[in-house]
């Protein structure tokens, strides 16, 4: 006779849920606590480093929206000025192309992802706001170089230590791949 | 005598007119008692979202006011700022009342609930009856939403909320009888006198089968079907927006409410308990009772039509029936002081007509082994 039937298998399950309630809540409280996101994220903003550009102009060509714009002038032989470098994050598709496409990594993807606007004018950013600075961080894709500086990303995982019952922030690099991971 | 009796008799004795000391008293106790459930319904809402949300290991809402107690009154706000929106089709006067007929009853139920001996709006001697006749009334007002809003999977949930409350109505009056025989009156407040020994002891079957129907009647985990969140969209409330929705939801909360405190009531030996003062007692087996109506909420999953039904008439209703004889047995043959005799043979009793009840029939057509 399967106990389950008549009434076990309720109580195992009440059971069950009544430990949930002395787990650690999963719960990440948003503008305070922020999770790190993933090295390579195609975030937000392109990230323009202007000594290294040289305006060929090939990321507005490898653009499929035709979002890049890129004005520049001739001041002596072989060498462009640029007068004007414009994206207009609110159409980009954060595809990456122009970063792939770049010859001289004069350009890399952002790390931000909440670039909210008030103003649809104001998704658009010219040369001083997408140049790089310490506000204005590159994410690591297609630019491994940067892979070091950033900071590894954080995942909610159960801290099978402890038995899973406990919920901690790990960094994903030190999770450990055991045979059930 | 209550203590709206006493009200009255001192402005008698202040020498207000007839009308004002036979008005003012009722008029006060009404206010008290509206303004006692709202606010216990409030606390409920933030409680079931709390408790809800960390048995799911979510944190629930802790935003609005120290841990999130103003939730349910932001939530409030924000549904009266809602439009109103009355389908084109609809009886508007029918829509319009059906809400209010929800809402209605369930308060009109507290009037008999016993808080403390003498904190109890009227001492009905016929509480137990007015209480299953009252908060049979919802029925009516479902069906009246149901109907009214023009739309025909609202008058289907409505029909399946209808056949669901029939049939639950059945076992659980059947237990009440069980617990009025033994207390040997049907007002609440003698009901509360008669446990010196919670009935819960002394009925484990009719307590259980009184729990489980009145989670069928306030639509509650694990009979919500015709409200499953997680699968439609509202069953007999789908064209109700604004207020006369937050009435509907109010209305939800209130039963389960009524339910805590009339379990409390009839099982749980009411306000009465060592140390702490008796309204305190009733309020925290009510909250009690709630809690472990979210925690079934929280574990279960959801019955099927067919077996909602199987459930009620193939199980809960010759149990309640069976539960009945062994009580009238056992009150004309045990003697009042052997009363632990009843409780060892009620437990036996119960385990074992669980056991064969389970086994002699399965859902389903025997398709689905229970």
């Amino acid at each position: 006779m399967k106990f389950e039937h008549y009434g076990l298998g309720i109580a195992k399950g009440m059971a069950l849920t009544f430990e949930h309630l002395f787990r650690k809540p999963i719960t990440v409280q948003y503008p305070e606590e922020k999770l790190h996101t993933s090295k390579r994220i195609r975030g937000n903003e392109l990230v323009w480093f202007p000594d290294k550009c040289t305006g060929c102009g090939t990321c507005t060509k490898a653009c499929p929206q035709g979002n890049i714009l890129l004005v520049t002038h001739r001041s002596e032989p072989n060498r462009f000025i640029v007068d004007k470098f414009e994206c207009d994050t609110g159409r980009c598709i954060f595809c990456g192309l122009c970063v792939e496409s770049c010859p001289y990594n004069a350009l890399a993807m952002g790390l931000k992802y909440e670039c909210a606007k008030y103003r649809r004018g104001d998704f658009i950013l010219n040369k001083e706001k997408l140049t790089a600075s310490e506000n204005h961080r590159p994410s690591a894709y297609f630019r491994p170089q940067f892979d070091a500086d950033l900071p590894a990303q954080s995942l909610l995982l159960y801290d099978r230590e402890e038995g899973g019952q406990k919920l901690k922030f790990l960094p994903l690099s030190t999770r450990k791949r055991g045979p059930g991971a | 005598m209550t203590l709206l009796d006493e009200f009255q008799l001192f402005l008698k004795t202040l020498g207000w007119p007839d009308w004002a000391y036979y008005s003012v008293p009722a008029l006060t106790g009404i206010v008290i008692i509206v303004a006692a459930v709202l606010t216990i319904v409030i606390v409920f809402i933030w409680w079931e979202r709390r408790l809800l949300g960390r048995f799911q290991i979510r944190l629930g809402p802790n935003r609005c006011g120290p841990e999130g107690i103003f939730q349910p009154i932001a939530t409030a706000v924000k549904i009266l700022l809602k439009e109103d929106i009355v389908p084109a089709k609809a009886d508007k006067v029918v829509h319009f009342i059906a809400p209010i007929a929800v809402f209605v009853p369930v308060l009109m139920v507290f009037a008999v609930i016993p808080f403390d001996k003498a904190a109890i709006l009227v001492d009905l001697n016929v509480g137990a009856i007015y209480i299953i006749a009252i908060s049979s009334l919802s029925m009516l007002a479902i069906f009246m939403a149901a109907w009214a809003s023009c739309n025909k999977y609202s008058l289907i949930a409505g029909l399946r909320a209808i056949a669901q409350m029939v049939s639950y109505e059945l076992p659980v009056v059947m237990s009440l009888v069980g617990v009025a025989m033994m207390a040997s009156s049907l007002s609440m407040v003698k009901i509360v006198e008669a446990q010196t020994l919670p009935f819960i002891l002394l009925q484990p079957l009719g307590c259980l089968i009184f729990f489980l129907g009145s989670l069928a009647e306030m639509n509650r985990c694990p009979f919500d079907l015709l409200e499953a969140d997680s699968e439609i969209v509202a069953g007999y409330h789908t064209e109700y927006s604004g207020m006369k929705f937050a009435l509907f939801y109010l209305g939800e909360y209130g039963v389960a409410f009524v339910y805590a405190a009339v379990i409390t009531t009839l099982f749980l030996s009411g306000w009465q308990g060592p140390f702490l003062p008796p309204v305190l007692w009733f309020l925290i087996k009510v909250f009690l009772v709630f809690t472990l109506i979210l925690w079934m909420r929280a574990t279960l999953p959801r019955l099927r039509v067919d077996q909602l039904m199987t459930f009620a008439w193939k199980f809960m209703l010759p149990m309640s029936l069976i539960n009945l004889i062994v009580v009238a047995i056992e009150i004309l043959l045990v003697p009042a002081s052997l009363q632990w005799v009843m409780i060892v043979i009620n437990f036996g009793l119960a385990a074992v007509l669980i056991l064969l009840f389970s086994r002699m029939f399965t859902f389903g057509g025997g398709r689905v082994e229970v």
